[in-house]
């Protein structure tokens, strides 16, 4: 076997992934509204729970399949203006739609009508971006952009240090998350 | 005056507690997904792409298909079956195969926090989740990606931007919980 595939091999492979991906995102419960709004209120880490361990998990993995030559990075560019603004607007939607567009998407399938109908805002949103790209790119993209920058060479930190301190926060947050639902009681709810 | 005021009702809360794992495990198994993803396919988990190249269709009846076509975005990322529009669809079913299984599907336009703040009616809950889902692809799209492409994937190479899409994104949804769940809830 060739890798990475491509053609239809690929295809399959993303069909396959896909289908996993959607399945986790089902039985994690982010595909539910009430968990996802009350991430935002401090009243549900399940969103922090399961972000952050795939973060770690996956980052550790990938870093070891780069470091062997078994894959390469995707990095996206620093472009810290369009990010900034992007990620604002991102946070600002998420809660009034109570998805993000993964979990938007796999809610549809679990009866949500008001998942549906912002997928559909999602996909006007698409066609607003689109009818703006020209603009965007060279009034807001330009500005401020650093290029595919990785942490480590920002920092100087190596990787494997930065999944040492990741991981320590990870412990701490999580420790911090258990002991204090479980004496409020809310952890009933994760 | 009760407890907890985000205790659903006992039925919706048992339906909504059935079938779900370990959220540890959880985040753990996408983080494999993405080993898989990165070494096998040589691509990303990511989401909103898709849905943005998807949105050429609904450009058709307004702009027609010289519009779509000669439009920069769609140029750069035109509609077709590629990776990430199966990946898209296989998430669908994916959660579709895992409701069924746990018998979990139901049909639902006011979620209960929504609910417990804004009453009852339906308009108001629908037109939010449009505006929010205008809103939060217009960023994703400016920002390069979303909660799965940026906020996993790109966090987990440690990439620059996605960091920052991270923090940011989360500080902007705290502020906007705060100023939209704030005082007294309405009750239903």
């Amino acid at each position: 076997m060739k890798l990475p595939l491509s053609g239809d091999a690929a295809l399959w492979l993303a069909l396959v992934l896909g289908a996993a991906f959607g399945w986790l995102l089902h039985r994690g419960g982010v595909t539910n509204y009430n968990v996802i709004v009350n991430q935002f209120r401090f009243r549900d880490f399940t969103v922090l729970k399961v972000m952050f361990t795939a973060i770690i998990v996956g980052g550790v993995g990938v870093l070891a399949l780069t470091q062997t030559g078994h894959a390469q990075f995707h990095i996206k560019p620093a472009n810290m203006l369009g990010v900034t603004l992007g990620a604002a607007l991102f946070g600002v939607g998420m809660v009034l739609y109570g998805y993000c567009p993964g979990t938007g998407v796999a809610a549809i399938a679990t009866g949500s009508l008001h998942a549906l109908v912002g997928v559909i805002g999602m996909l006007a949103g698409a066609v607003l971006y689109a009818l703006s790209f020209a603009w965007v790119e060279t009034h807001i993209q330009k500005v401020a952009a650093l290029g595919k920058l990785r942490l480590p060479e920002v920092t100087g930190i190596p990787d494997w240090g930065w999944f040492a301190i990741l991981a320590a926060i990870a412990g701490v947050v999580f420790w911090l998350i258990e002991t204090k639902t479980r004496s409020t009681g809310a952890a009933s709810r994760q | 005056m009760p407890s907890d005021p985000n205790v659903l009702c006992q039925p919706e809360a048992e339906r909504e507690a059935r079938g779900r794992w370990n959220p540890y495990l959880v985040g753990a198994g996408i983080g494999v997904l993405s080993w898989i993803a990165f070494a096998v396919a040589n691509q990303p988990l990511g989401i909103s792409t898709a849905i943005s190249s998807a949105a050429s269709v609904c450009a058709l009846p307004v702009l027609g298909s010289d519009g779509v076509a000669t439009n920069a975005y769609w140029a750069k990322f035109p509609l077709k079956w590629d990776y990430g529009m199966v990946f898209l669809l296989g998430t669908f079913l994916g959660s579709l195969a895992s409701v069924l299984v746990s018998r979990t599907f139901q049909v639902e336009t006011v979620p209960a926090t929504w609910r417990e703040r804004f009453g009852n009616a339906p308009g108001r809950r629908l037109a939010a989740a449009f505006l929010g889902g205008v809103i939060i692809m217009y960023g994703a799209r400016l920002a390069g990606g979303c909660t799965s492409g940026h906020g996993i994937s790109g966090s987990l190479q440690l990439a620059v931007s996605s960091w920052v899409f991270f923090l940011t994104l989360f500080a902007a949804g705290l502020a906007t919980a705060a100023v939209l769940f704030r005082g007294r809830s309405q009750g239903p």
